[in-house]
């Protein structure tokens, strides 16, 4: 069981993802560097958050060109698992594997916080140790993370089952105080038609231990490594 | 018209006549510009502490946990385990008031470089602020542009900013301050020294491009803030988180590969400061090869490249035969890596240009500032403030003086301003803001914690500097014993007006001795910090001067970061504890100002040996495991604080006091040394016998959903959606 956390010269979250990976639940991890052209043998990839390129473009923009990405591309057409996390589901986006676009919060300010995230699709690699329905605490931590698609994408991504969270109240209500940067359909992370690429703006890895608050976003790593287990 | 001399210039370089005059006897010539510049540089008061240096000296900096104090880029302290952790604070108060974004950035930016020069890996950042009054737009301005200027820097390099205080009084209006602390996580055999090292070795010039910014940064923090000084926006700098992150990296990787022997920040005073101090601390001398420092800009003189302050950039002696080796990792991380000079054993600072000497001055003499002793005087007026007696009428309803307190911007909730900070990267933070009296991190690879606070009431150390500055390391060392922390040292950040002036020299006297017999009383000596002077402003021929403010920024650890206590209360039916005891004291309190517009009266009391054994008590209950639950009396007094623990918890509470003192003083007073927790019942018992015969009396429960206070003269009850709504709105509203 090999994880690869892809490594930008400004990304942030990478030794967090690493962290829970390795140290909480004893995957094997790969850091790759972004310069690098291929992946090596790995059964699951990891985008973690930060400011990739300094992210004084586009978020993500710039990460989306880097070398790594075409191995990326070709590991994620083969149906090899990836996981974007904030900045990463940006540079994912970008890249043009998952649709729609992460656009600056209205408020236009950073935004750190703990959010209410409703399961909606527990049949993913990514959600199925959650049940449906099911509500998680998990924290928040970007500018650039409101969700948008055009109508059209958006029917598809409902049509299909893709949108895997969305930003709800504690009790799992869609108010507009719970949706923390004016995402479409309040949509916290969605998943590709295929079921192997995940983006999401929340930080699971900020809530897989009880001492830091949460473990609610522990079973997303759990159920990553279970199915990139099985397909290796 | 006659050209000026040199000497007539003296002043445009910072320097007074006679400081001139000396620089001619050492050089025993007359200086050229670029010598008299860096000169006027290395001897203002940022980077020479020429007015504060014979009083620095009177601060303790000696204990078995310190293992680097004053003198380095950060003090290190020991956690265990051989673990470490370096810190500092540092201000960056002129840049803000001039440009805030940036000001700011530069700030959390410089700071940071500090830490990672020692070795050690950044994880937290602390901002201790202080602003005009928020009602005011100048205010909501430069708060706004600080705010925003430390989150762009702090989220973007990936340090979380997990606390800090902002207090807002007009003596800030048109310089405020923005102290910015630092802390990292080290092994100990990676502590590493800013130093040379020994004749021929090279000195590595990293990171950004050199530019015109920030020329003179130094010498402009060391004046007055002037009408004019918005024309001096070219002396401020612009930040690039981006480029620091890899600058971060770089070092610490070259580090880790054993390849430099030095490592030093280029701060205020760019290379003539760096490279100076760290041939200063190995005694020896440096040809520097001015033409080599890379460029942003054509054209520019020695003087310009070697006084520029242009940011995230960095010098690094290189381990002798390394040198290839480090420049190759400095390039893989896309950094441009110079060597710019070498050690030489002439002792001088020796400037090249193209194979002429352009600057020769002796590194001792531009490191040894002349340092000024000067006869402090109080201040008649403050004199009268504290010591004139006074009176002032109970307000009839205290519950409505209760709420004011809680909607007073500086007691108000900061979470309009945390929240944009973000205070989880790095997956360390145990206690977020806003939920204790000091941040807590854990430290991977171990069971502990460290813990970091900022304090100082400016208005204690405006009526009474001595016991202000003494009560500004109490109440850090009291908010960190109130998360379970053991205190360990501090880092003071002194913000003062001009020194030059007899009154703020008194000031700037008595904090010292302040900080002094509070840090060797409680065991937390000093590993270093920076003075900021001059903070005073003429407008319309009237000088503002700011309250003393010596920021005190502290660190402790907790041997198990799983037993740790946060303000709110939990659970129904605990039980209200208050350690130590009430006073009717008021001068100088948050009440007085905020109820009766005052200022005035001597500030609380406060008995070192008390305040000690109130603050083990709370830890030694803390680390046992028998309290979770703790919060410190400070400003608003005792019913601000069962106020907020009620709020952050939204849990009621049920407390009758007893004392018969004047009611204002029981609820509002500032009465030092008190810890208010909140226990299980059933650990009742057990908490009191661990108590002794320290003074603590029990007040009441955590019950239902109202706050229910009771006094010997009448009672008050509030609705805890009333408390939330005075306590959270004032800053959403001022900042929306």
């Amino acid at each position: 069981m090999k994880v690869a956390v892809i490594r930008f010269p400004g990304s942030n979250c990478d030794d967090d993802a690493r962290y829970v990976l390795a140290e909480v639940l004893g995957a094997k991890v790969n850091m790759v560097w972004h310069q690098e052209h291929e992946l090596g043998q790995v059964d699951a990839v990891v985008l973690p958050g930060g400011f990739s390129y300094g992210d004084y473009l586009r978020s993500g923009a710039m990460a989306a060109l880097s070398p790594i990405m075409a191995d990326l591309k070709r590991f994620a057409e083969r149906g090899g698992f990836v996981l974007g996390i904030c900045n990463g589901f940006q540079i994912l986006t970008e890249a043009g594997l998952l649709e729609g676009q992460l656009a600056r919060r209205p408020q236009l300010s950073f935004i750190c916080d703990t959010v209410s995230l409703r399961v909606e699709n527990d049949q993913t690699a990514f959600s199925s140790d959650y049940h449906k329905g099911q509500i998680l605490r998990i924290p928040v931590a970007h500018n650039d993370g409101s969700y948008y698609a055009d109508d059209e994408t958006l029917a598809r991504l409902e049509r299909n089952n893709q949108i895997v969270f969305r930003y709800v109240s504690e009790d799992g209500e869609l108010t507009d105080s719970a949706n923390p940067n004016g995402s479409l359909s309040h949509i916290a992370g969605i998943i590709n038609q295929k079921g192997n690429v995940l983006g999401m703006m929340p930080h699971p890895e900020r809530a897989s231990e009880a001492l830091l608050g949460s473990e609610d976003g522990l079973a997303l790593f759990t159920s990553l490594l279970k199915h990139a287990q099985v397909l290796a | 018209m006659r050209e000026q001399s040199l000497r007539e210039q003296a002043a445009t370089f910072g320097l007074s006549l006679e400081e001139f005059d000396s620089i001619v006897k050492i050089l025993d010539r007359e200086p050229n510009g670029l010598e008299a510049a860096m000169f006027g540089a290395l001897w203002s008061e940022h980077c020479g502490y020429k007015n504060s240096r014979p009083l620095l000296k009177r601060l303790p900096t000696k204990g078995e946990q310190v293992l680097q104090g004053p003198g380095e880029n950060a003090g290190v302290v020991d956690i265990g385990e051989g673990f470490a952790v370096a810190f500092k604070m540092e201000s960056h108060n002129h840049p803000s008031a001039v440009e805030p974004v940036q000001g700011a950035a530069t700030g959390v930016g410089g700071i940071l470089r500090d830490i990672f020069a020692m070795g050690a890996r950044p994880v937290a950042v602390l901002d201790s602020l202080r602003f005009g009054p928020l009602d005011n737009d100048r205010t909501r301005y430069l708060l706004g542009g600080v705010v925003h200027g430390i989150s762009l820097y702090g989220n973007a390099i990936g340090v979380p900013t997990v606390g800090g205080e902002i207090v807002f009084h007009p003596c800030y209006q048109e310089n405020p301050l923005v102290n910015v602390m630092a802390l990292g996580y080290m092994k100990h055999e990676d502590l590493q020294s800013g130093t040379v090292g020994n004749v021929g070795n090279q000195l590595i010039y990293v990171g950004s491009k050199t530019g015109r910014d920030g020329l003179g940064g130094a010498v402009f923090a060391s004046a007055d803030l002037s009408e004019s000084s918005s024309e001096d926006r070219p002396a401020v700098q612009v930040g690039d988180p981006f480029m620091e992150k890899l600058l971060l990296e770089a070092c610490l990787e070259a580090i880790q590969e054993d390849l430099v022997i030095g490592v030093q920040d280029m701060g205020a005073a760019g290379i003539t400061s760096s490279v100076g101090e760290m041939a200063y601390r190995a005694g020896k001398g440096v040809d520097l090869y001015v033409d080599r420092v890379p460029r942003r800009e054509e054209g520019m003189t020695p003087l310009e490249v070697m006084l520029s302050e242009s940011q995230e950039r960095m010098v690094l002696t290189a381990k002798p035969g390394k040198e290839a080796e480090l420049v190759a990792l400095l390039e893989k991380w896309e950094l441009d890596a110079t060597i710019i000079g070498e050690v030489a054993d002439h002792g001088m600072f020796r400037i090249i240009e193209k194979g002429s000497i352009v600057g020769d001055m002796p590194i001792a003499a531009l490191n040894e500032a002349p340092s000024y002793t000067r006869q402090g005087i109080e201040n008649a007026e403050i004199k009268d403030k504290r010591e004139l007696p006074y009176t002032v009428n109970i307000p009839k309803d205290l519950a409505k003086t209760l709420l004011k307190l809680l909607a007073n911007p500086t007691i108000a909730s900061k979470r309009p301003i945390f929240e944009q900070y973000d205070y989880q990267v790095m997956t360390n933070t145990v206690i977020v803001p806003g939920q204790a009296d000091a941040a807590v991190l854990r430290v991977k690879g171990t069971n502990k914690g460290v813990a970091a606070t900022t304090d100082c009431n400016p208005r204690y150390c405006q009526l009474m500097p001595k016991r202000g500055a003494m009560i500004a390391v109490a109440e850090a060392a009291r908010n960190l014993s109130c998360v379970g922390a053991t205190p360990l040292a501090i880092t003071d950040n002194l913000n003062f007006g001009n020194p030059t002036r007899a009154d703020v020299y008194f000031e700037l006297e008595q904090a010292i001795e302040g900080l002094s017999e509070a840090c060797l009383a409680l065991n937390t000596p000093v590993t270093g910090g920076n003075v900021s002077l001059y903070n005073q402003y003429t407008s319309g021929g009237k000088l503002v001067a700011i309250h003393p403010t010596p920021t005190v920024g502290m660190v402790g650890v907790l041997p198990d970061v799983s037993r740790h206590a946060t303000q709110n209360l939990k659970r129904g039916g605990d039980i209200i504890i208050l350690l130590g005891e009430n006073s009717s004291e008021l001068g100088a309190s948050e009440y007085l100002y905020t109820e009766h517009g005052l200022e005035l009266g001597y500030p609380p009391e406060l008995n070192l040996n008390r305040e000690k054994a109130v603050q083990q008590a709370a830890q030694r209950l803390i680390q046992q495991g028998l309290c979770d639950t703790a919060h410190d009396c400070s400003e608003g007094g005792l019913a601000v604080a069962l106020a907020e623990m009620a709020i952050s918890g939204q849990k009621g509470l049920k407390v009758k006091l007893k004392e018969t003192i004047r009611p204002d003083a029981l609820l509002f007073g500032e009465a030092q040394s008190r810890i208010l927790l909140s226990i299980e019942k059933a650990k009742l018992e057990l908490v009191k016998e661990t108590l002794g015969d320290l003074p603590f009396q029990v007040l009441g429960e955590v019950s239902g959903e109202r706050f229910e206070l009771s006094y010997p003269s009448g009672a008050l009850e509030l609705s805890l959606s009333d408390l939330s709504h005075a306590f959270y709105s004032p800053l959403r509203e001022a900042l929306s």
